[in-house]
Formats: C-alpha cells, sequence, structure tokens
C-alpha cells in the first residue's frame, strides 16, 4: 500500500504538483494576461472547438460502426472489429505523417479532394480529420459491450406491443446506449484535446488559425517562456480533471440505470 | 450453440483504455442469453432488424469511414516506406542512426514496461482487494495520465529536471543526467504509460473478490504465497493484455518524449522521433521506413490482443459466480 | 525461421553500439547544418583519426539556434555548440557554462564559415520579388521563423531592419517596414527548417526568407525547376559562431579534442566542406575558388548597424523589445 502511494506520488502527484507550484511564480494577473492573450485564446478556441466536433463525428459514425459490427454481419466483420483499435496502438507520430502523406495536396485523397477546391492538409480540416482518427476507437469500444449486452427482450417486446423497427430502436434501444455513448464522446473529446503527434504533422501550425495548445506549450518552451507554458498546461489540466471527473460520474449514472444482470 | 444471429461478437468487454471500465459492472462479459436465441422468434421477423436497404447503408458507412481513416493511413505507410523499393527500405533501417534508435526505444519500453507491470499489479491489487479511505482518488491519479496531453506530461519533468527546475541544480552538482539522458525519456514514458496495467487489472481482480485469498490465507499460505499461488494465475491474461497495450504505447510514445528528449542523434532519439526528423529533412523513404516498423508493432499487438481476448473470454465464462 | 532471425536481428542491433569510440563529443546545432555538419564530422573523425590513432564519435543536436542554446542552459551536455548566432553562446556563458571571452579564442570571430540571407522563390518568380522592398506589397505572403527560437530568423528580421534603416533613413521608419513586413508573415515555425518545410513542403507563402545554404539546399533537394533563389542587392553578413563549453568538456575531459575539432574548421580540408554545403569559406584562397558559387550581394555587419549582438538583442529580441511590439501574440 505504502509502496504504491509512493511510487504514485514520484511518478504522477509530485511532477503534476511541480507544475501547479510554477505558475505561483506568476501572479494573478500575470496568470491571467498569459491565459486571455489573444494567440492563447484562440489555440485553446481551436483544440477544443476541433476537438469537440471530431467527437461528435465519433459518435455518429461510432454508433453506425458499433451497430454494423454487433448486429450485422458480413464479410470481413471480424477484421473490421479488430481494426477499430489501429489509431489506438499505431504511434501518433506514425499517423502524423500517414495523414499527412494522404491528404497532402499530392496524396491519394489530397489529390481529389483539391479538385473539388478542398485543401485538408496544413489547414484547420487537417486539425480535425487527425483528431477523428484518434478518437474512433473510443464510442465504438464503450458503446460495443452495452449493446451486445442489451437484453433482446426488451426489443421483442416492443415489437409485440405493436412499435416499429424505428421506434424500437430510437426509444427503446438508443436511450439505453446514452451513457456509454456520453461516455465514448467524452473519452474522444479528452484524448484529442490532448492530442499533439499526429496533429502536428498535418496541421498548417499557424498562430491564431491552426495552432493547437499542446503545439503552442512546446513553442513557449522552446521561447523560455517556461511561465507560459505552464499556465496553458494547468488549463488544460484542469480540463482534463473536469472531464474525468464527468466521465466517473456519467458510469455511476449507467450502473444506475441498468439493472445488473 | 450455434450462432444464427446477428448478436455474437468476437469482441471482448475489456476496455483497459477506458476509465469508463473502473466498474466491475461494465467490465464484466455477462453470460451469454442462450434462452432468447434458441427460441423460435416469437415476434415478425423483421421487427427485430432493419430494413434491407438499411442494413446495406450502415455497413456501407461503417466500411468505407474504417477504411478511409484506418485502413488507407497504414497502406500510405507502407507504400512510402517500399517506394523506392526494397532495397532502399532496408538501407534506411541499416542506418546507424536507425539502429541506435530501435534499440533505445526497445531499452525504454522494457525499463517502462518491468516497472509499469510490478507497479500496476501493487495497486491493482491494493484497490481491488482492499478497502481504504482516498480509493476513489487513487483511481482518478491513475486515470489521469490518460487524458493529460503528452506534451505536459513531458513538460512537468522539464519543470522538475530542467537545471533551471527544482531539482535542476542538485543533480546537477551530483552529476546526475536526468533531462536530455535516458532516465528522463524513461520517466516521462512510464507517465504516460501508468495506467495500463493496473487498469487492465482492476475490473478483473474486482470481479474475482477475495475468496479464494481468503481461503488461501486460511489454510495457512503466506501472503506472497497466495499471491504467486492464486492470485497471479487467475489474473495472467489481463496481465499480459495490460502489459501489451503498456508496451504498444511505451514504444509509440512522441509527444512527451519529444519534450525531455534533447533530440541527439543516435543517443537520446526515439523511433517516432527519428520519424520527423527524417520527415524534416526530406528524407521521406527513411521516415516511412521506420514508421512502417512502428505500424507492424501497432499490428502485432492487435492481433495479440484479439487472442488475448479470447483467452479471456473464454477464461471468464465458466467462472460465471 | 523466427529462431534464426531473431538473433541476426539483436546481433545487428547491438553490434553497432559495442564499437564504441575513443572519445565522443556532442555538438549542439542549429537547424540547418545538419548536412553541413553530417560532412563535417565525418572527415573531421579520419583526419584524427589519421594524426592522433584515435577514434572519434561525434553527436548532433539540432534545433532553432535559441531553443537550442536554451537545452544547453536546462543541462544538455553539449561539448561544442556551433549556433547561428553569438548571442545564443552568449546566454550559455551568461550562466557560467563557458568562458564570457569566448569568441575571442578562435581566429574571425570564432566564425569559421558566414551566410547570408537571401529569398527562395516559387519558379517563375510570380510575385516579381526582387528587393526588400518588394516584401511589404500587399498580398505578398512571407514565411520567415520565430526570432525568439530561431537564430535564422534573427538574421533575417535584421537584415530587413538594416535595409530599411539604410534606405529611409531612421530607426523609426525601419521599425514601420519591419512591422509591415511581419503583417506579411502568416507562420511563425521555431526553426529554420520548420519554415523551410512550410514553405517547400506544405505550400505556403510567396518567398521564404532563407539561409543562403539553406535555400540552396532546398533547390537541390527539390530541384531548380520548383525553386529560384533571388539574392536582394543588401543584405547582411551572417556570422555562425561556434565554442567549446568549458564546464561540460573539463567535466567529460573531452576539451582536447573539442578543440581540435573546431579548429578543423580552418584548416583547407574544413574551408571546402563549408563552401561545398553553400556556406561563405573564410579562406581567401577556397574563396576565390567557389566565386561563382555564390551572388555578389552588398553585406553589412552587426557590429555596423546595431552595435554588437548584446544591444541587438536587447533592443529587439528582448520581452518587451521592438519585436515584441510589432507583433502582438
Amino acid at each position: 500500500m505504502g509502496l504504491t502511494l509512493t511510487w504514485l506520488s514520484v511518478i504522477i502527484l509530485i511532477p503534476l504538483a511541480g507544475l501547479f507550484l510554477k505558475t505561483f511564480d506568476l501572479s494573478l494577473e500575470q496568470f491571467w494576461g498569459i491565459v486571455t492573450s489573444r494567440r492563447t485564446l484562440n489555440a485553446l478556441r481551436i483544440s477544443f472547438g476541433l476537438s469537440f466536433a471530431a467527437a461528435c463525428v465519433n459518435l455518429v459514425m461510432g454508433t453506425i460502426i458499433v451497430w454494423a459490427l454487433v448486429r450485422y454481419r458480413f464479410p470481413g466483420r471480424r477484421l473490421f472489429d479488430a481494426i477499430v483499435d489501429v489509431p489506438f496502438a499505431l504511434p501518433t507520430a506514425v499517423a502524423g505523417v500517414a495523414l499527412t502523406q494522404l491528404f497532402a495536396t499530392k496524396g491519394w485523397l489530397g489529390a481529389p479532394l483539391a479538385e473539388l477546391g478542398i485543401k485538408v492538409a496544413f489547414t484547420p480540416i487537417g486539425i480535425f480529420i487527425a483528431m477523428v482518427f484518434i478518437g474512433i476507437p473510443f464510442v465504438v469500444r464503450t458503446v460495443q459491450p452495452v449493446l451486445i449486452d442489451l437484453d433482446p427482450e426488451i426489443e421483442e417486446a416492443a415489437a409485440s406491443l405493436g412499435a416499429n423497427r424505428w421506434h424500437t430502436v430510437f426509444r427503446v434501444i438508443l436511450p439505453s446506449l446514452i451513457p456509454a455513448l456520453l461516455t465514448g464522446f467524452a473519452l474522444a473529446f479528452a484524448r484529442a484535446i490532448g492530442e499533439y503527434g499526429s496533429v502536428i504533422f498535418i496541421a498548417g501550425n499557424l498562430p491564431n488559425v491552426s495552432e493547437i495548445a499542446p503545439l503552442l506549450i512546446v513553442i513557449r518552451l522552446s521561447e523560455f517562456r517556461y511561465a507560459d507554458a505552464t499556465a496553458i498546461a494547468v488549463v488544460m489540466l484542469v480540463a482534463s480533471f473536469l472531464i474525468i471527473f464527468l466521465i466517473n460520474r456519467l458510469q455511476r449514472w449507467a450502473q444506475a440505470r441498468i439493472p445488473v444482470h | 450453440m450455434s450462432m444464427q444471429t446477428g448478436y455474437a461478437s468476437s469482441t471482448s468487454e475489456l476496455q483497459s483504455y477506458a476509465p469508463a471500465a473502473t466498474d466491475a459492472g461494465v467490465a464484466a462479459p455477462a453470460p451469454r442469453r442462450e434462452i432468447a436465441r434458441s427460441r423460435p422468434v416469437t415476434a415478425p421477423r423483421d421487427a427485430r432488424t432493419e430494413p434491407g436497404p438499411v442494413r446495406f447503408i450502415i455497413i456501407a458507412l461503417a466500411i468505407a469511414f474504417l477504411s478511409i481513416f484506418v485502413v488507407l493511413p497504414l497502406v500510405v505507410v507502407f507504400a512510402s516506406a517500399f517506394s523506392k523499393g526494397i532495397s532502399a527500405y532496408i538501407a534506411a533501417l541499416a542506418e546507424p542512426e536507425a539502429l541506435a534508435a530501435i534499440r533505445l526505444t526497445l531499452l525504454i519500453a522494457a525499463i517502462s514496461v518491468t516497472l509499469n507491470l510490478v507497479f500496476g499489479v501493487i495497486a491493482a491489487w491494493a484497490i481491488s482487494k482492499f478497502d481504504f479511505t482516498g480509493k476513489t482518488f487513487l483511481i482518478t491519479l491513475i486515470d489521469l495520465p490518460f487524458s493529460v496531453s503528452p506534451v505536459i506530461s513531458g513538460l512537468v519533468f522539464v519543470l522538475l529536471f530542467g537545471a533551471q527546475g527544482y531539482f535542476g541544480p542538485w543533480l546537477q552538482a551530483h552529476n546526475v543526467h536526468i533531462l536530455f539522458a535516458v532516465p528522463g525519456i524513461a520517466l516521462a514514458t512510464i507517465f504516460v504509460t501508468f495506467p495500463f496495467v493496473a487498469r487492465a487489472l482492476i475490473p478483473l481482480m474486482q470481479e474475482q473478490g477475495t475468496q479464494e485469498e481468503e481461503a488461501a490465507i486460511s489454510l495457512g499460505a503466506s501472503g506472497l504465497q497466495t499471491f504467486f499461488r492464486v492470485t497471479l494465475p487467475n489474473i495472467k491474461w489481463g496481465l499480459l493484455y495490460g502489459v501489451l497495450l503498456c508496451n504498444a504505447r511505451a514504444m509509440g510514445e512522441f509527444g512527451a518524449v519529444s519534450v525531455v528528449s534533447g533530440h541527439i542523434r543516435g543517443e537520446t532519439n526515439t523511433m517516432p522521433l527519428l520519424v520527423e526528423i527524417l520527415y524534416n529533412e526530406y528524407q521521406f523513404v527513411a521516415s516511412f521506413a521506420i514508421a512502417s516498423l512502428l505500424a507492424m508493432l501497432a499490428l502485432i499487438t492487435l492481433i495479440v490482443k484479439t487472442i488475448l481476448e479470447r483467452r479471456l473470454d473464454e477464461g471468464q465464462l465458466p467462472n460465471g459466480d | 525461421m523466427l529462431r534464426r532471425i531473431l538473433p541476426l536481428v539483436a546481433g545487428l542491433l547491438w553490434a553497432s553500439s559495442a564499437l564504441a569510440a575513443d572519445a565522443t563529443l556532442l555538438n549542439v546545432s542549429y537547424d540547418p547544418t545538419r548536412e553541413l555538419y553530417a560532412d563535417f564530422n565525418k572527415a573531421f573523425a579520419a583526419a584524427y583519426q589519421k594524426e592522433t590513432g584515435k577514434s572519434v564519435e561525434i553527436k548532433q543536436s539540432h534545433n532553432g539556434s535559441g531553443a537550442s542554446s536554451r537545452s544547453v542552459i536546462d543541462g544538455l551536455q553539449a561539448d561544442v555548440v556551433t549556433l547561428a548566432l553569438a548571442y545564443d553562446i552568449d546566454a550559455i556563458a551568461n550562466k557560467g557554462l563557458l568562458a564570457k571571452d569566448w569568441q575571442k579564442r578562435l581566429p574571425l570571430n570564432a566564425s569559421p564559415y558566414t551566410s547570408t540571407i537571401v529569398f527562395l522563390v516559387r519558379k517563375g518568380n510570380p510575385k516579381g520579388i526582387k528587393d526588400w522592398d518588394d516584401l511589404i506589397k500587399p498580398g505578398v505572403q512571407v514565411i520567415t521563423p520565430n526570432p525568439k527560437t530561431s537564430g535564422g530568423a534573427r538574421w533575417n528580421y535584421l537584415a530587413a531592419w538594416g535595409f530599411a534603416e539604410k534606405k529611409y533613413g531612421s530607426a523609426d521608419k525601419a521599425k514601420k517596414f519591419v512591422g509591415d513586413l511581419y503583417q506579411n508573415v502568416p507562420v511563425l515555425d521555431t526553426g529554420a527548417r520548420g519554415s523551410t518545410v512550410t514553405f517547400v513542403e506544405r505550400g505556403v507563402g510567396d518567398v521564404l526568407l532563407a539561409w543562403e545554404n539553406e535555400a540552396f539546399l532546398a533547390q537541390r533537394e527539390f530541384g531548380k525547376d520548383k525553386f529560384e533563389i533571388v539574392s536582394p542587392p543588401l543584405s547582411i553578413l551572417a556570422e555562425p559562431p561556434v565554442a567549446v563549453v568549458d564546464t561540460v568538456a573539463d567535466k567529460k575531459g573531452t576539451r582536447a579534442v573539442a578543440e581540435a575539432y573546431l579548429k578543423y574548421w580552418y584548416t583547407r580540408e574544413g574551408q571546402e566542406i563549408a563552401a561545398r554545403n553553400s556556406y561563405r569559406p573564410r579562406d581567401p584562397e577556397i574563396a576565390k575558388e567557389y566565386e561563382k558559387s555564390f551572388a555578389k550581394v552588398e553585406l553589412f555587419t552587426i557590429d555596423d548597424v546595431f552595435g554588437g549582438w548584446t544591444k541587438a538583442q536587447k533592443d529587439h529580441f528582448a520581452e518587451g523589445g521592438i519585436f515584441d511590439q510589432i507583433y502582438k501574440n
């Protein structure tokens, strides 16, 4: 027990405490000044806004994927089931160079998109694409077990009571998936906010346009403006705390709603 | 039992990277419902599934999305790596810098996986078998690295161990190098991979309860004996699963390591860092060659993971309660 | 099969580490010198082996010059630093890591090669960029790195300033000119290499302000049919200096080899290597030999226009300095 706590302290608690301690070098006005400067605000807005958008796409597409994987049989289903985890297992730098190559104006997907006048690589769309990529597994993998465990008798009951399929899906099945869906959404969101490796290659890294908050931290660090880097980090860290807290709450809620078998 | 309906899935319920899997209720695989399946369907058939065109569209969407977002990037990595032929590929990997990066990556993975293995087991054991105040806080702490930006994970170690940091002057005086050296890279990697082993084990250990251990102890076994003879065999697949994911992340970590590495060529560049450096030096084949090794690692990880998940499913179903 | 391959791979991996050199140096340098030092290190190691019978291995770390300087201050164990400008080494000296008179320890301001700032434009020069004036025209996108982290960026900035001050006659007007110029800069990468990648790979911008050597390199890598080099009539003489980091070299016992390493720059071979990599050599003979490779540009020095690096740094790039005033974010 003591050992666990010591180890945990050395690896996680002390470093994070150090981060907070460092911000005390700053006065409140200084801290506020850094956090509300135009460039910081824009970086945070880009990180949080695009992460939110990407998590929304993951929510919708994740639901469709999980439905196809759990409810239908089609050739290659097991393979597709397995590759859902690729974005999780693939190192982020590899994902970064691969997506950049794919979506650059000469890339396999970038070229046809450029014909249509859509530029993906080195624009905010590129950041969005990378964030969608890394978020794929989260919604699928949190909803999948719940959908598998869903008691089919409920559906049968709904059907025998005269509900059509549409009603059954939207009134009976989806509501019982909501906690899992929200958890998956929150996880994808949290991951996308902090993402660095896969984004920096494909993002244009233009200040105020396509510069994500983690990159701004790295830039401030190399400018030797440790206080700035730390202040931005603290804001992001607090956001992480809140999201974890929210996820745990969602989990409680889910357990209260779904009777244990 | 035959799996005639579309309900069966090979997927495990184990979500080690999802903090959501904290609670045994989510993580525990529920017994499959054979009754519902073996009985003739009472409701009209089309009420239990969607019309053909809808099914088709959903499947097509799922396949298209996964193909574009997951399969194509993987294909691009290998296609680019071999774009100048296999000899260029091999030459790129035989570069001393590439070999040094591979070596360092393996070393870092070995260090961080070993330490996280030991402490992950202890932490999971403490959390699932004992009740104490502050347990929720402990779990939150373990989860934290999941949602902390890797860049911040690196930054905290710069603040601690940099020459201008809290411990920097002392370390310099005693000639200890942490930042820009192997220890710093290892620390940052341990930080980001901290949750994997503990997270894979906690639901498993919670579900198994403490009866078996209590029985062993009442029969006179020592604590360590109980652990190695009773607990460990019960959790071995879950443990492997956690180690596997921990290893994949340790070898692939980029952001945190990038901040603490110092980018000394042939010395503190890990494989993911080398991917970036070569990419910035216009050496695209070499960059993608290293990337392809990492992609292969990811694929192997997934294959082993699928096998392990099947083991976990099988291992747990007969247990029931 | 696997059983046979695995030991082979393991052997290969570890064999290369077994060949430890008699001495190892860490050279912390700035971004565009990657190719230069790859060449130079090879040549020096061979020459050193021949002369002393000892082997030496030189490790490199590259980043924006300012970022590199800060890594060394933060504890990166560099035996030698070869940075883009004197101030970045001064900053290290100010922390007591090397003697403050380091620039007098080697000839020619401890700068064995020089360079200047030129423009890299897209094929055909569609925006017709010929001189510094053209950079502040509306609709021209200029790519240059962040002066806070990059040495090249500071040379770029000062070159523009020097031009404006000479042409318009006052510091105020120069400030306005440079301010206008940065209005046209859509992205500030942390290092010169990052900017080159932005311009060349990402296709952002109409003109890249670049080290002469970096411009030549980009042209070599991507072909003359894609990019053209435009040398403005007036530019700055960029002197990237080199120095041994005393505290590190003494602690590691590498002073002798580190000094030999830097002195090698001043030999014929060293100067040839610089010239071959499009850095302007100092040796008059070699310079004559490579005369045709470099455009004739009128060059002013930092001492002429800015009164040295310490002053330039303080006036322009320090916290709240002129750069901060004109580029607010």
